[in-house]
């Protein structure tokens, strides 16, 4: 498999901050309408990544408007523009699947401390 | 054009100028030097056998050496393949096909050996249903009857049965070319393509 690790590397994102899940990330997608562009942000918390090379992705879920949100992005995709870490988080699990069941105050993460 | 014999490296995904993902196969292919040209004249048919890849010369059958030999190659190619054409006039013994015949938006299609499964049932050969797996149900994954009994008092022909699956000879029509690599002779086609990995392709134009 390393050929194809070698023909996909000229597409992996170069600027990419070490992020894990419990993080909390600012997505910048690039949206396009109609012919226009613009950029979109998204803020949430980083509750998986799965994945290696050209195909991983990870989960970003946030709470809109009491709603919770989540959006999966390829990592090296060139529709996200740039990923910034905004804080990071303190989690024992590789998977925070359950925050989905948590709402309010039980659903926060505490900030990694170092 | 007359088409390219091939290599499958594997699966990956490339993303396209939209952003989006693209699941596409890399197939390593050729260069194929054009080892002997068929004529309607003489062969009754128009086409050009190409070769693909290399084998020692200890391994080779003398035949095989000698028809290399006639195309102006060292080496036997392992693998040969006669590619019908229109004209046989723009090629020659020895020249070199490339992926530059291709260009991405082409389709493509391609032929491969898919990978043995064996000695299989109906349930995974054919997609059958099986029996519930509850309700005291004694056989699990029977085909069932077979047919209807004393009248015609035979299996009507074409009855899907066990038997072996896989390890044949499939095409694939209308597949994209997503990108081509000239520099390392590798082909990208959008989607699957029969065969395991490191199992020989022959792709055509459509």
């Amino acid at each position: 498999m390393d050929i194809l690790q070698e023909v996909t590397r000229d597409q992996l994102r170069a600027a990419l901050p070490d992020f894990a899940p419990g993080d909390t990330l600012r997505v910048n997608v690039r949206v396009r309408e109609g012919d226009k562009e613009r950029i979109q942000a998204f803020e949430g918390t980083c509750i998986a990544r799965k994945g290696a090379g050209i195909s991983e992705t990870f989960t970003v879920r946030k709470i809109s408007s009491g709603i919770g949100v989540e959006r999966v992005f390829p990592v090296h995709s060139p529709s996200v523009e740039s990923i910034t870490l905004v804080r990071r988080g303190r989690v024992r699990r590789a998977k925070l699947y359950y925050l989905r069941a948590l709402r309010g105050k039980a659903a926060r993460i505490k900030e990694k401390q170092r | 054009m007359a088409g390219i014999i091939g290599r499958k490296l594997g699966m990956t995904q490339i993303f396209s100028d939209a952003g989006a993902v693209v699941p596409v196969t890399v197939v390593e292919a050729g260069p194929c030097p054009v080892v002997q040209i068929l004529t309607a004249d003489k062969n009754g048919y128009n086409a050009v056998q190409l070769g693909f890849g290399a084998q020692k010369p200890k391994r080779t059958p003398r035949a095989e050496l000698g028809h290399a030999k006639q195309a102006g190659l060292e080496l036997a190619p392992r693998t040969l393949r006669e590619f019908p054409v229109e004209s046989a006039e723009p090629y020659q013994l020895g020249q070199n096909l490339t992926v530059d015949q291709f260009t991405a938006g082409d389709k493509v299609k391609v032929v491969g050996t898919t990978k043995g499964r064996g000695f299989q049932g109906v349930v995974k050969r054919h997609g059958f249903g099986g029996r519930p797996g509850s309700h005291g149900h004694p056989l699990a994954r029977t085909p069932g009857s077979i047919g209807p009994g004393t009248n015609p008092s035979r299996v009507i022909k074409g009855r899907k049965m066990p038997g072996q699956m896989g390890a044949a000879k499939h095409t694939v029509p209308n597949l994209r070319v997503e990108r081509v690599d000239p520099e390392r002779n590798l082909i990208y086609i959008r989607g699957a393509v029969p065969g395991a990995r490191n199992s020989v392709v022959y792709i055509r134009k459509m």
